[in-house]
């Protein structure tokens, strides 16, 4: 049975609506088709403009905690509306801007890369989405009514758990219908060795939702019935964080940043013109920053290494073994596996003979991308470390922000690469380099001060006593300020790209120079993606057609 | 335009078989996730207050055993539907399919017999609300598992009877389900 029965003939059919005597569809219609459509680049880019949104709304609320925190001792904002900024923060830096921009990625993309005409189960994934959006707007709606899990009014923390439950439950259905499509409607001869690492990472994120996802509903579910009705099991609203705070923190959050990890070794190889070196390793390398998920399954906050002053011996071996297993489970195995993601990508770079480098704006995306993620990854590694003592400190926020900005920037950079199957148009180079630069600016300043002030003992949350640190927390205000300007820049630059008038309108099909089968098809991508689904041969089937095109012609044939 | 060469049509996938598997995958996830909540809960509960199950509430063991039962029954009623399409036996196929739905009905009934013979209300306290909380999914699960035995019974009284992937996923539901109500059924009636 197969979910997928558009025809070819449907590839070039007329936009739905009705259609007068110039050939012009209405607007009204135009309208209607947007918010209803199933066509999986629609869903994705409404992934995109809820995420890009999400991202406008946290930077401003990071900004106002910035500003909160420049004088440790007083408060600028009224005391009330810091828990729930705070909750804004976490569940908007996650549910808000990381998870849409990985699904988007995930749904806009995922199906042009497996030769797939449409993603499977459309309606599911179009569900999923409205079901996320929905909730993303109950759970603004509960938190600015003082819900939230400090929040103090009743109905409204049952309301913010409910938006949680809903943006979870949608994302879960978008996920599964990701992974459906990866697992049953790859081209002929795309075996799972010779997929992309975007459409890897994807298969690994949206496995990993559905795995994550059910956990966090099903604990939601105990803590609404309990919070409506007894309040005695799980410790009211504050005990929110308690049971399900572990998807709003590090290890959990590497798994939604998989698809920005990817984008390092997807771009890597257009730009340096070469195939990709050890397929197997990158593959593993991405699973094994999936095994995040064991965060999520167990609801782990904290996979802690407990070892402090005399402790740090050899003594009492076998229960040292006891820490080490989870510890080294938990939070560093995805940091070995991204580590081996950039190894592939270093083999990529390395100079070799008539190596011709073709440098793309989305690659300063990918690549600084990666970098701020991993960054955030090394700094939870340090952070599980009892003796380092940066537990309780904002140290732990400064993580979170590596890996969600660094999500931000992959994506950026993904929406920058595939730009023209979306929209038959590219984002302006120029622009996209310099915000590229910015937007890495913006992270490091927003979140390193928090490093340092965390190993300086900032305790996290927004009050603190010595004035020594406020330098930090200056420069971290001015980090979140850039990232502000960064984002709205950046949609400013890509609505103008996509929605100017330009000489050079026609991109091609295949504007980078691409490996893998989404450039064989006319940009942009037609409504069932392909005319004919082709053949794979390799993991770079384009490559293979611009080798034998530019072959030497063997004179003895002749 | 680089002109890759076009294939003939692919075959069908097995896209269904897939996703209910995701979808029990998903679902086999929450129920284990809300056990363990609850194991954890029952475990404070008697460590600092001496019980878990409130006074003067009794869990019915007859319905909540008939239910265990009754679940080999839609995981054998499941796979002979299977079986029946595969020797192109459209009655006993529809006839598998109608045994099916009427167990599920069965399992319905006998968990809200459960209900009102416990006469727990759901603002009760904690044991309560989490009772109905993981029974309650329960509840959603099996009416979803209802709607898909229906859907695929319609199907082939309609005549798509050659759909056996939709027949395998739909035994493959109850499958799933029977394990979850099994660690409903140990967790919550049993252990108490």
């Amino acid at each position: 049975m197969t979910t997928i029965e558009s025809t070819p003939e449907a590839v070039v059919a007329a936009p739905s609506g009705s259609v007068d005597d110039a050939g012009t569809v209405s607007w009204l219609d135009r309208f209607i088709d947007v918010f209803t459509s199933t066509d999986h680049k629609v869903i994705g880019r409404h992934y995109f403009g809820g995420g890009l949104a999400g991202l406008l709304a946290i930077v401003v609320v990071n900004v106002l905690i910035g500003v909160e925190r420049l004088d440790g001792a007083d408060t600028v904002l009224d005391i009330e509306v810091i828990p729930q900024l705070l909750d804004a923060q976490r569940v908007g830096l996650v549910f808000a801007v990381m998870l849409p921009l990985a699904m988007a990625i995930a749904v806009a993309f995922v199906p042009l890369q497996v030769g797939s005409r449409s993603i499977v189960f459309p309606r599911l994934a179009f569900t999923g989405f409205w079901m996320w959006l929905g909730g993303a707007i109950i759970t603004v709606v509960a938190l600015v009514n003082n819900g939230g899990t400090l929040g103090g009014d009743s109905d409204m923390v049952d309301l913010f758990i409910v938006g949680l439950g809903l943006m979870a439950i949608g994302l879960l259905a978008s996920a599964g219908s990701v992974a459906t499509t990866i697992l049953t409607t790859r081209a002929p001869g795309m075996t799972m060795r010779r997929v992309p690492p975007s459409t890897w990472s994807a298969l690994v994120f949206s496995l990993g939702i559905v795995l994550v996802m059910p956990v966090f509903v099903g604990t939601l579910t105990y803590l609404f019935l309990d919070h409506r009705n007894a309040r005695t099991g799980f410790g009211g609203n504050e005990g929110i964080l308690t049971w399900v705070g572990w998807i709003f923190t590090q290890p959990a959050t590497f798994l939604f940043a998989i698809p920005a990890i990817a984008m390092l070794v997807e771009l890597f190889p257009i730009t340096f013109g070469k195939r990709t070196p050890a397929r197997g390793v990158m593959f593993f390398g991405l699973s094994l920053v999936g095994l995040a998920a064991l965060a999520g399954v167990t609801q782990q906050n904290l996979q802690n290494l407990p070892w402090a002053g005399s402790q740090l011996s050899t003594s009492n071996l076998d229960e040292k073994a006891r820490d080490l297993v989870p510890y080294l489970l938990f939070n560093a195995l995805p940091v070995l596996g991204a580590l081996l993601v950039l190894l592939v990508g270093l083999q990529i770079a390395r100079p070799t003979d008539g190596m011709k480098v073709n440098v793309k704006p989305a690659v300063f995306f990918g690549f600084f991308g990666y970098g701020m993620v991993l960054v955030g990854m090394l700094g939870n590694l340090m952070y599980a470390i009892d003796d380092a003592g940066v537990q309780g400190t904002v140290f732990e926020e400064g993580s979170l922000v590596y890996v969600a900005y660094g999500a931000v920037l992959g994506a950026m950079g993904a929406l920058v690469h595939w730009a023209p199957k979306l929209w038959g148009r590219t984002i302006n180079s120029v622009a996209a380099i310099g915000l590229a630069f910015l937007g890495v600016a913006a992270t490091i300043l927003a979140t390193f001060p928090l490093y340092i002030a965390g190993l300086l003992d900032q305790p996290a949350g927004v009050a603190y006593d010595d004035s020594n640190l406020e330098v930090w927390n200056i420069l971290s205000l001015v980090g979140h300020g850039l990232m502000a300007i960064t984002a709205l820049a950046f949609v400013v630059v890509m609505l103008g790209s996509l929605l100017g008038r330009h000489d050079d309108d026609d991109v091609g099909d295949d504007p980078w120079s691409g490996q893998t089968i989404e450039w064989a098809t006319t940009s942009p991508a037609p409504r069932d993606n392909f005319v004919d689904v082709p053949i794979i041969h390799s993991a770079e089937p384009m490559l293979d057609l611009r080798d034998a095109a530019t072959a030497p012609t063997d004179g003895s044939a002749s | 335009m680089y002109a890759l060469p076009a294939p003939p049509p692919p075959a069908p996938q097995r896209q269904v078989l897939v996703g209910v598997s995701l979808a029990v995958m998903a679902a086999v996830m929450m129920t284990g996730s809300m056990l363990a909540v609850w194991a954890l809960q029952r475990r404070e509960a008697i460590d600092f207050e001496g019980s878990w199950l409130p006074d003067g509430v009794t869990i019915p063991e007859v319905p909540t055993n008939v239910m265990l039962l009754a679940f080999i029954g839609l995981c054998v009623f499941g796979q002979w539907a299977v079986y029946s399409a595969g020797n192109d036996d459209r009655g006993h196929t529809i006839l598998a399919l109608g045994c099916t739905f009427l167990v599920g009905i069965l399992v319905i009934n006998a968990q809200a017999f459960v209900y009102t013979q416990m006469g727990l209300g759901i603002a009760d306290g904690t044991y309560a609300a989490m009772f109905y909380a993981i029974t309650g999914f329960f509840m959603l699960l099996m009416i979803a598992g209802l709607l898909f035995t229906t859907v695929t019974a319609f199907r082939f009284i309609g005549g798509r009877t050659a759909d056996r992937e939709l027949l395998v996923a739909h035994a493959l539901f109850w499958y799933a389900m029977s394990a979850i109500y099994a660690g409903i059924w140990f967790l919550v009636y049993v252990t108490k």
